[in-house]
This record gives structure tokens, C-alpha cells and sequence, in this order.
């Protein structure tokens, strides 16, 4: 198990360039106002939009493909439950599946959840795609006003997130030799799990601990106001960002309120 | 002035019953060296602790004075410095030179004058790289030496080094001595806590040793102190220069193999190796860091599949496919890090855990016997997270034993471990080998090598 955590974009995009806050405001930004609404062509048109403007990000297609297999396999997911339990079985049916009767309510009702699914999150894994870390917590701290013990602490104990795979490799490792295992009970594979879990966490507390224990050392605790070392500015550029994300926010929901398809979330 | 003055320092931990350190006189003036010496719970660390002002008034309870310049050390802070033992968790950042320059923001040096100064530091211990290079990239040594740069940037008059090199393979710890003498200035204050002491000498001028029990025991130049004191501290487990160590050679030949692994391979881990244990016999594997010696300790311990030749234990062929139970009945495996391999909340638990699985009968004589032969009968009720490094690791090895198997594989056991310690594992390993054992230990220790390998096996670079 390995964790990429690094930017997988050309940090020289036009885009990729922007401040990191910028980027983050501008993802919320776009992506919240069309999770209010539960029809199928807001987050169609809003996909259409992410899509267009990926290059400017810097971040290739084939490698976005690659990096959102778990959204992928989620939207099969929600895919297969809605074809098979929706409970709203209106609209003319289209085929049938067995016991289960395929409509046009049902397909548009699943599309719709699996087109928000991807619309929502694509912004965010822009972001982090485009983002290192280290700026990220760098602009929150200087350009929003994030306490540094938060931001920097958070960047802290996120590089310690790869090296939990490893443990949690010798950790089960040393449970067999230890002549614990599983077999094919899965009750005790659960226990298992839950024993090594815990013990992960034991860990990861106490290198936490430490960690925390050397950054003071360190002076992090020393109350002096402190000084950045790596500059981050929010400019022009950065605040046409995020006026552009909302701008074209609207943009789409207008469209979908004209088109007489707008169901919002609540109500 | 003196910089550093304690009088009748003590400290207890909140909790704990005994003084982890107490009544302790001692005046460091500026710009001495200082090698601080004693048997393993001598408070060694909890003094460094103190002096960096780590130890927050409400974790324990404290004794006397402590001053740095006159200072409480939590006023003090500024000017001192600490290294730690574990490289992961002093580094803060991603980069290199963001991590140096953590210090100095914290600090509040102006913007400007950060980079100079990180570069400055990062020259002082010699690294080798780019500011840019990451964190995660650079081997144990190499990250020690820049936790050592991260310290020194914001130019402390005090520098604490709590065992720098603990957790480095040789190689590792010669590059961070190295970078210790070269980034020293006569400004400094240097105050050393290190087992290895033949090659620490170099870089002190002082010794003091703390008694265990509480106090001083010894002050003085290295000469002095080990002249006057030499024979006691090694008997105590401190790694006195020039004091000869025991060496065990197998008194019959090797009998029948144990495990055969052929032309075994795992996948970016380790190349094409074929070796066999037998028992009867002490086999030490050895090989710079990245040739897989770890992971062929795994294989030939039953934990990891290969990727591609066999691994054979006849009877029942290869281990990997055994049910745990079964396999620490024939094959036990010392770990690296003990607290991995600990499962229950008691020592004596752990050590009944074994045999009770298999079923066996008598669980209660093997846990005393083995309580008793490895000095743990004392702390059989202790929680195993709660105990020293000597004693984790005996009772790791402990556990291994307790179902008897008739192959031990450890890796690295002698890590970090003081000489009493060191000494007592050579002879229990010996006599379980002369008992008709098989051992395969994994290691970068030379003196264990030589003191106990009947075989040596060499691993290669990675290729």
C-alpha cells in the first residue's frame, strides 16, 4: 500500500499557478451551489466545464482517469443500487432485468446521482492534484489567516500518512509470528483487523506524540509571532478565479432553472 | 558564568513511583563538551528533556534547580537545541530547506535572512543536497543530519543530542559524528547522550556518568573516569572502550537443514537469493541497507510469500502456507522493533500466549521458566509498552521462545542495546544453538557477528 501524495500536474499550468486558497475557494465555490439540486443536467453541464478547463490545471486526462478509480467504482456502485432498489419507478419503462423493471424515471434518478457524484468531487481532486501540500498550508496560514499551529501542524502529521502503510504491513506480519491469525473465519479476520487497527493507532499517537514533542523543541510553542519563509500571493489572478467559479456556478444553475428541470435538495 | 548549573535536580514522572532522575549537582560551563554516561534508566534522557525544557510542569513532579544562563529552561528555549533518536518524527516538512527553515520561522527571523541561514546550516553538517530534495528521499543518516541542521540554523548555545545515532545502521552514524564535528563551534555548549561510546570520545571532552539510583557518580575527562571506573560500568551495560567481549563458537557441526530457500525473490525488495539454515547453527546475514535482508528474514520466517523461487521447511514444505499456530512451533521470529510483536497488556501474558494457543499443558512452568531465565520475572505483572529497550527486546525474544521452535529468526537484535543486554543475548543464543537450534539473525553489528556467526552470508547492493 502506497500513499501519492504529491502534485501529479504540470505546475506550470496557467491554472495550476493560481494561489492554493484561490483554487480551494474557487472548487467550493463552483461545486457547492450545484449540489443543491438533484436533476441530472446541472452537474452534466457543470462535468462539461471541469472538463474544458482540466488543461489549463495542467493535469492530463489519463492520469486524472487514474487518480479517480475510487470515485469510479463508487458511481458502479450507487449505479447498480439505484437500477436495482430505487424506489421511484415512474416514467416509461424501458426494459426489464429480471424481477426488475427498468425505467426512464429510474435511469435519469441513478445518472443524476452518479453525474453529481463526479461534478462534486472532480474540483477537489483538481485541487490536490495541483496543489503540494506545503503551499496549500503556507497560503491558508498567509493568505486566509489560518492559525499556523493548525495549518503547519495538519502538513506535519499528513507526512507521516505514508509511512502507515509500512506499519500496518509489519504490524499483521508480526501478528502471524506472534501465531495469531484469521484463517477463514470471518469473525476473527474482523477481530483481527480491529486488534491491528488499534495497535496502528497506538502507534501513530505515540509517533504523533513525538513528533509534536520535537516541533516544540523546535520552537513551535514559543508564542513569537511567526516569520514565512516561502512567500505566497493572492493577486489579481487569484481573486478572477474564484469570481469566475461562482460566475459560472450561476451560469449553469440559470440554465437548468430555464430549462424547468431545477429540483433543489430541500423542499 | 557557568552556562548550564543543577542543583539537586530531580524529576518523577507523573505516575510513577521511582525518580526517573534525582539529586543531580553538575556545572557545565560555556562551550564544554560533555558526554553523559549511565546504565540504561539512569535518566539520561528525561535530563535532556529538562535542560531543552520539554518536561511541562504538570507530566511529573521536580526537584531542586535547573538553570541555562541563570534561565528557567522553558525561558531559555531559544537558546537551546535537541537532536532526537528517531530521524521520522523530528522532521517537519517535505523539503529539505523547508524543514531547516521551520526553526527560524518559529523563531520569527526575518523572511530575508531565512534562506542565508538555512543554507549556512545545511553546509555546516556537510548535506550533500538541494534545498528542494525531499524529506522522504533521504536515508535514516541523512535525515538525522538534517534534524541536525534544522537545530543548529537558529545558532543555539546549547546543543542537546539524545542518541543521534540509535537508530542508524553504522554507516548512518559514522555520517552524523561526522557532521557533529564538523558543524562544532567552541561557542557551543554540547551535552551527549550516546551508547557507543569508543566512537563518541572523539567529539567530547567531559564525561559524567549518572547513578542509577540518584546523583553523580562520575565527572571528569574520559581518561579519568574510565580508569577510575571502567570495569564497573561495563559490568552495568555501558559500552566502555577497549573491554573485550565473549565469543561463542559452535562446539559441534551443523546437523540437518532447517528451511532451504532457492532462488527465492520478492518483487523490488530483494534479488534472486538461495540460503539455508540448519541446526546446530548460527548464520548472520549481513549486507549494506536496501539489499533485503529484512524481508529475507521474513521469508525464511514463514511471514511473506515469495515472488518467485521456493522457501522449503521439510517436514510440511513452505511456511509461508502454514496456519500461524503451527508455524511458532517450528520457526520463531524477532522482529526489528519489539513493540510490533506485542499483543496482550501484561508481560507474563504475552509470554503464555504461545504455548496456550497450541494447547500445551504446562503454560505456567514455561512462563516462569522463561521469566526467570531472561531476568523478566520481576516485571511479569508490567504492561510490555511500558518497559526500557533491554527489556522489550529480551522479552521479544521471550515470546519467540516460549513454544519452543527449533528455528529462531531475529532481525537486528542487538540494536541499540546496552552491553549487559548485548552480552546476555550472545549467550542465550548460543546456547540455544549448541542446544541444537537453528539461529538466522539479520544484523549490521560486527562484534555480534563475530562474537556468536558459526556462517556468514553477505547480501549485495541492490542491483
Amino acid at each position: 500500500m502506497t500513499l501519492v501524495l504529491e502534485p501529479v500536474a504540470d505546475a506550470t499550468a496557467p491554472l495550476a499557478r493560481r494561489n492554493p486558497v484561490a483554487k480551494l475557494g474557487a472548487a467550493l465555490l463552483f461545486s457547492l451551489p450545484l449540489a443543491a439540486t438533484l436533476d441530472p443536467l446541472t452537474p452534466a453541464l457543470a462535468l462539461v466545464i471541469e472538463l474544458a478547463l482540466l488543461p489549463f490545471f495542467g493535469v492530463r486526462y489519463r492520469v486524472l482517469a487514474r487518480r479517480s478509480w475510487p470515485l469510479t467504482l463508487a458511481a458502479a456502485g450507487i449505479l447498480v443500487t439505484m437500477v436495482l432498489f430505487a424506489a421511484d419507478r415512474t416514467g416509461a419503462p424501458l426494459f426489464s432485468l429480471g424481477p426488475f423493471d427498468i425505467t426512464t424515471g429510474v435511469v435519469a434518478t441513478a445518472l443524476g446521482l452518479v453525474l453529481r457524484l463526479f461534478a462534486v468531487a472532480l474540483p477537489g481532486i483538481i485541487v490536490f492534484a495541483t496543489t503540494d501540500p506545503t503551499d496549500l498550508a503556507d497560503a491558508l496560514v498567509q493568505n486566509a489567516k489560518a492559525p499556523a499551529r493548525f495549518a503547519i501542524g495538519a502538513l506535519a502529521a499528513f507526512r507521516i500518512v505514508p509511512l502507515l502503510g509500512e506499519e500496518w504491513q509489519m504490524l499483521a506480519l508480526a501478528r502471524r509470528a506472534r501465531g495469531i491469525d484469521a484463517g477463514r473465519n470471518p469473525l476473527a479476520r474482523l477481530r483481527l483487523f480491529g486488534s491491528t487497527a488499534f495497535a496502528l493507532l497506538v502507534g501513530a499517537l505515540r509517533r504523533g506524540a513525538r513528533l509534536a514533542l520535537a516541533m516544540d523543541a523546535r520552537g513551535f510553542d514559543s508564542g513569537i509571532p511567526r516569520t514565512c519563509a516561502r512567500r505566497q500571493v493572492f493577486g489579481r489572478a487569484d481573486a478572477a478565479l474564484m469570481i469566475g467559479a461562482a460566475a459560472l456556478s450561476a451560469a449553469i444553475l440559470t440554465i437548468s432553472i430555464q430549462a424547468g428541470l431545477f429540483r433543489p435538495i430541500i423542499g | 558564568m557557568p552556562e548550564v548549573v543543577l542543583r539537586g535536580f530531580g524529576w518523577r514522572h507523573a505516575g510513577r513511583r521511582a525518580w526517573a532522575v534525582r539529586g543531580v549537582d553538575l556545572r557545565i560551563s560555556h562551550g564544554e563538551r560533555v558526554l553523559l554516561l549511565g546504565p540504561s534508566g539512569a535518566g539520561k534522557s528525561t535530563l535532556l528533556a529538562a535542560l531543552a525544557g520539554l518536561l511541562p510542569e504538570d507530566s511529573g513532579e521536580s526537584e531542586g534547580t535547573v538553570e541555562i544562563d541563570g534561565l528557567e529552561p522553558v525561558k531559555a528555549r531559544e537558546r537551546v537545541g535537541i537532536v532526537f533518536q528517531d530521524p521520522q518524527t523530528q522532521l517537519v516538512m517535505a523539503r529539505c530547506g523547508d524543514d531547516v527553515a521551520f526553526g527560524l520561522e518559529n523563531r520569527g527571523v526575518p523572511a530575508e535572512e531565512i534562506w542565508p541561514r538555512v543554507s549556512e546550516a545545511l553546509d555546516r553538517v556537510g548535506f550533500p543536497y538541494p534545498i528542494g530534495r525531499r524529506t522522504a528521499a533521504l536515508s535514516g543518516g541523512e535525515q538525522q543530519r538534517l534534524a541536525l541542521a534544522g537545530v543548529l540554523a537558529p545558532r543555539p548555545g546549547l546543543l542537546l543530542l539524545d542518541e543521534p545515532t540509535a537508530n542508524l545502521d553504522p554507516a548512518g552514524g559514522a555520517l552524523i559524528r561526522s557532521a557533529i564535528a564538523r558543524s562544532h563551534d567552541p561557542d557551543t555548549t554540547l551535552i551527549l547522550v550516546e551508547h557507543r561510546i569508543a566512537e563518541a570520545l572523539t567529539l567530547v571532552d567531559r564525561v559524567v556518568v549518572l547513578e542509577p539510583g540518584g546523583g553523580v557518580r562520575a565527572d571528569g575527562t574520559p581518561t579519568a573516569v574510565f580508569s577510575l571506573l571502567g570495569d564497573q560500568l561495563a559490568e552495568q551495560g555501558v559500552w566502555v572502550p577497549g573491554r573485550p567481549l565473549p565469543t561463542h563458537r559452535a562446539v559441534a557441526p551443523p546437523a540437518d537443514p532447517l528451511v532451504r530457500a532457492e532462488h527465492v525473490t520478492v518483487r523490488h525488495r530483494l534479488p534472486a537469493t538461495t540460503i539455508c539454515a540448519r541446526a546446530g547453527e548460527a548464520l548472520a546475514v549481513t549486507g549494506p541497507n536496501g539489499a533485503g535482508k529484512s524481508t529475507l528474514a521474513l521469508l525464511l520466517g514463514g511471514l511473506l510469500a515469495p515472488t518467485s523461487g521456493s522457501v522449503d521447511a521439510a517436514p510440511g514444505g513452505a511456511p509461508h502456507k502454514w496456519r500461524a499456530a503451527a508455524l511458532t512451533q517450528r520457526i520463531g521470529s524477532v522482529f526489528q522493533s519489539p513493540e510490533h510483536q506485542f499483543v496482550t497488556s501484561r508481560v507474563a501474558d504475552e509470554l503464555a500466549l504461545g504455548p496456550r494457543q497450541l494447547g500445551r499443558t504446562d503454560v505456567s512452568a514455561t512462563v516462569d521458566e522463561l521469566l526467570d531465565r531472561l531476568r523478566l520475572t520481576k516485571l511479569a505483572g508490567a504492561n510490555p509498552y511500558t518497559l526500557s529497550g533491554g527489556e522489550a527486546r529480551r522479552l521479544s525474544v521471550a515470546t519467540a521462545l516460549a513454544t519452543a521452535p527449533r528455528l529462531l529468526v531475529l532481525d537486528e537484535p542487538t540494536f541499540g542495546q546496552d552491553r549487559r543486554t548485548w552480552i546476555e543475548l550472545v549467550e542465550l543464543l548460543a546456547r540455544l544453538r549448541d542446544d541444537g537450534c537453528g539461529i538466522v539473525a539479520v544484523t549490521h553489528d560486527e562484534d555480534f557477528v563475530t562474537a556468536l556467526a558459526d556462517r556468514t552470508v553477505v547480501l549485495g547492493r541492490p542491483g
